[in-house]
C-alpha cells in the first residue's frame, strides 16, 4: 500500500540535502564571528544546487505515497521541487547583491530562506492534511521573519506584522475547514477524503469546508479577496524576499491548490481524459475568482508610484491568469499553468533583480526615480524592458507563449467570457508596464551620473533574459516537460 | 463513543469568538490571542471527532496544531516587540506607512 518510513528515505534525498544545509548553516552561524561573511550564501547555493541535482536524478518514485501516505513523489511534485529550487538559487544570488541585506546577519537569513524552500518541497508533495498543514506553516512562519528582516525599518516591521496577522488567520480558517473534512470522512489522507465525500450527501458542511480551505490556499497564491496582505508585504519586505515570495510560495500554493482540489473535490474521468468535479460546483466559483483577481490586480496597479508595489499588484494579476488553467479540469489546462509558472519565474525574478540593482545605486524604489535610466544604466534598463514586455505578454517574449497556452485552453473549453476578461486585462496591463519603460527611456534623467552594474549581476541578468527571449521562440522542450509533469498520483 | 454535537458547537463558538476578535480588535496582542482561540476551537473539533470515531488521528492533529500555534505565537510576539520598539504602540491602526 503506502511505503514505510525507512524505505521512503531514499526517495527523500532532496529534502534531506536541504535539511542538512540548514543544520550546517545553524552550526556556521554559531561558530563564526563574522556575521557578514559570504560563506552562508555560498553554502546555501551549494546545498540548493545539490538538492536540485538530486531532484533531477531521482526516478519517478515508487508510484505510491511515501512515509505511510504523507507525501507523494510524482511528476507533479518533482516539477514544483525543481521550479522552487531554481527560484531559490536565483534569489540567493540576488540577496548577495542586495545592499539592503549587507549589514544584516547573513546565516540566519539563509536559514529562513531554505526553511521556506523545504516547506515548499513538502507542500508540493503533501497528500495528507496533517502534512499539508505543517508544510504550509513551514512556508509561512519563516516568511514572516524574512519580511521583517530589516528590523529597524518601520516599513519592513509593519509588513511582517500584517503578514503574521493575515497569515495566521487564513491558516486558522483553513484548518477549521480541514476539521470539517476530517469530521465528514474520518480520515486525513486526501485520496480517501475525496472518496468519502463522493459518497456523502452533506452538501452544506462540504461547501463550508471547500470555502474555508480556499481561504488558506487563496492567501498563499494571493488571489482576491485574500490578497490584502500582499501589496503591503511586497513593498515593505527586503526586495530579494519580495521576489522570492512572489514566485516561490505562489508556485507552491498553486501546487497544493491543484493537488488538493483535483483529489478531494474532483475525480479523474478516464474516458474523457480529464477530471470532473464532484460535490460542490467549485470550478465556476474559481472562474469568478480568477476574473476578479486579474481585474483588481491590473486596475489597482495603474496608479502605483512604487515599483515594488506595482509588481505586487502585477503578480496578483498573474495569479488570476494562472487560475484560468485551474478551473478547466483538463490536463492541458494544468500544463498551461505549469508552463506559465516557468516563464513567470524568469521574467518576474528578472524584473525584481533590476529593481535591486537600481535601488543599490539610487536608494529608491519610486518609479519617478527611474527617469533616464536608459542613459544612466542602459544594460539594466533594456533588461527591465524585456522583462516588463514579457510580463505584459507581447510577442516575441516568453510571456506571450505562456498566455497563448492559457487562453487557447479556455477558449477550447468554451469559457468565452473568461477569455474576454483576460484579454481586456492584458491590454490594461500594457499601460502600466509600458509607463515604466517610457519613464526609463523618454524622460530626462534627474541625475546624469552613470549607475554602475557590476559583472556578477550583469551575468545573472543575462541568464534571466536569455530564457525570457528563448522561450518566446523555442518553447517545445519546456512544454513537453510540463505535459509530462501533469500526471497527478491518483489514490 | 460519545456524541460529538455539543463539542462541535463549542468548537464553532470558540472559532467564532476568535474570528470576531481578529476582525474587531485593534490591539495586536489581542489579535494574536484571538488567533489562538480560533486554533483552540479547531482543536476541540478535531479531538471531538477523533474520539467519536475512536481514532487517535484527531488528537494527533490537535497536538500538531498546538505545536504550530506555539511557533506562530513566538514569531508573532517577536515581531510585536520589534514594532513596539519602533513605534511605542501595538495598535494596528497606527501601522500606516504602507497603504495604497
Amino acid at each position: 500500500m503506502f511505503l514505510g518510513n525507512l524505505e521512503s528515505l531514499k526517495y527523500f534525498l532532496p529534502e534531506l540535502a536541504i535539511t542538512a544545509t540548514i543544520l550546517l548553516l545553524v552550526a556556521a552561524h554559531v561558530a563564526s564571528k563574522n556575521r557578514r561573511s559570504a560563506a552562508p550564501a555560498l553554502l546555501s547555493l551549494a546545498g540548493v544546487g545539490a538538492s536540485l541535482l538530486l531532484v533531477g536524478l531521482l526516478p519517478g518514485g515508487p508510484g505510491t505515497s511515501l512515509f505511510e501516505g504523507m507525501v507523494a513523489l510524482d511528476g507533479f511534485a518533482v516539477f514544483f521541487k525543481a521550479l522552487t529550487a531554481l527560484a531559490t538559487i536565483v534569489v540567493v544570488a540576488m540577496s548577495m547583491d542586495s545592499a539592503e541585506l549587507k549589514d544584516k546577519s547573513q546565516a540566519e537569513y539563509y536559514i529562513f530562506l531554505l526553511s521556506v524552500l523545504l516547506g515548499m518541497f513538502l507542500l508540493a508533495a503533501a497528500t495528507d492534511i496533517v502534512m499539508l498543514y505543517l508544510s504550509l506553516e513551514l512556508v509561512s512562519i519563516p516568511s514572516y521573519l524574512l519580511a521583517g528582516y530589516l528590523k529597524g525599518r518601520a516599513r519592513s516591521t509593519e509588513a511582517s506584522m500584517k503578514y503574521v496577522v493575515y497569515g495566521a488567520t487564513a491558516s486558522g480558517v483553513m484548518i477549521y475547514g480541514f476539521s470539517l473534512l476530517f469530521g465528514l470522512t474520518g480520515t486525513t489522507h486526501i485520496g480517501e477524503i475525496g472518496r468519502g465525500l463522493a459518497l456523502g450527501k452533506a452538501t452544506l458542511p462540504m461547501f463550508l469546508a471547500a470555502a474555508m480551505v480556499t481561504v488558506g490556499f487563496g492567501y498563499k497564491i494571493a488571489a482576491v479577496p485574500f490578497h490584502m496582505w500582499s501589496p503591503d508585504v511586497y513593498e515593505g519586505a527586503p526586495t530579494p524576499v519580495t521576489a522570492f515570495l512572489s514566485v516561490g510560495p505562489k508556485a507552491a500554493g498553486f501546487a497544493v491548490l491543484v493537488r488538493f482540489f483535483y483529489t478531494v473535490f474532483a475525480t479523474p474521468d478516464a474516458a474523457a481524459g480529464m477530471w470532473k468535479f464532484s460535490s460542490v460546483d467549485w470550478p465556476l466559483l474559481f472562474a469568478v475568482l480568477s476574473a476578479v483577481t486579474m481585474t483588481v490586480g491590473n486596475l489597482v496597479a495603474i496608479n502605483q508610484k512604487n515599483v515594488k508595489r506595482l509588481l505586487a499588484y502585477s503578480s496578483i494579476a498573474h495569479a488570476g491568469y494562472m487560475l484560468m488553467g485551474f478551473v478547466l479540469l483538463t490536463p492541458v489546462g494544468l500544463r498551461a499553468i505549469l508552463f506559465y509558472l516557468v516563464v513567470y519565474l524568469f521574467m518576474n525574478l528578472g524584473a525584481f533583480y533590476v529593481v535591486i540593482l537600481v535601488a543599490n545605486g539610487t536608494r529608491s524604489e519610486e518609479i519617478s526615480d527611474y527617469s533616464g535610466l536608459g542613459s544612466r544604466a542602459p544594460f539594466a534598463a533594456v533588461a527591465l524592458s524585456v522583462f516588463l514586455f514579457a510580463l505584459t505578454g507581447i510577442p516575441p517574449f516568453s510571456g506571450f507563449i505562456g498566455k497563448v497556452y492559457l487562453f487557447a485552453e479556455v477558449i477550447n473549453r468554451g469559457v468565452y467570457w473568461l477569455a474576454v476578461v483576460a484579454a481586456l486585462n492584458s491590454v490594461v496591463s500594457l499601460y502600466y508596464y509600458a509607463r515604466i519603460v517610457k519613464v526609463m527611456f523618454l524622460e530626462d534623467p534627474r541625475e546624469s551620473a552613470v549607475l554602475p552594474v557590476p559583472a556578477f549581476p550583469r551575468a545573472m541578468l543575462c541568464l534571466l533574459v536569455l530564457p525570457t527571449l528563448v522561450l518566446g521562440v523555442y518553447w517545445e522542450p519546456v512544454i513537453r516537460v510540463a505535459a509530462d509533469s501533469v500526471k497527478l498520483l491518483a489514490f | 463513543m460519545m456524541e460529538p454535537a455539543a463539542y462541535l458547537l463549542l468548537s464553532g463558538i470558540l472559532f467564532g469568538i476568535g474570528v470576531v476578535g481578529v476582525v474587531a480588535r485593534k490591539n495586536a496582542l489581542i489579535i494574536l490571542m484571538s488567533v489562538e482561540i480560533m486554533l483552540n476551537g479547531v482543536n476541540v473539533a478535531f479531538i471531538a471527532v477523533g474520539s467519536h470515531l475512536g481514532d487517535v488521528t484527531g488528537s494527533v492533529f490537535a497536538f500538531m496544531v498546538m505545536t504550530v500555534a506555539a511557533a506562530e505565537a513566538a514569531v508573532g510576539l517577536a515581531i510585536l516587540i520589534a514594532i513596539y520598539r519602533l513605534k511605542e504602540t501595538i495598535d494596528i491602526t497606527e501601522l500606516n506607512v504602507l497603504k495604497w
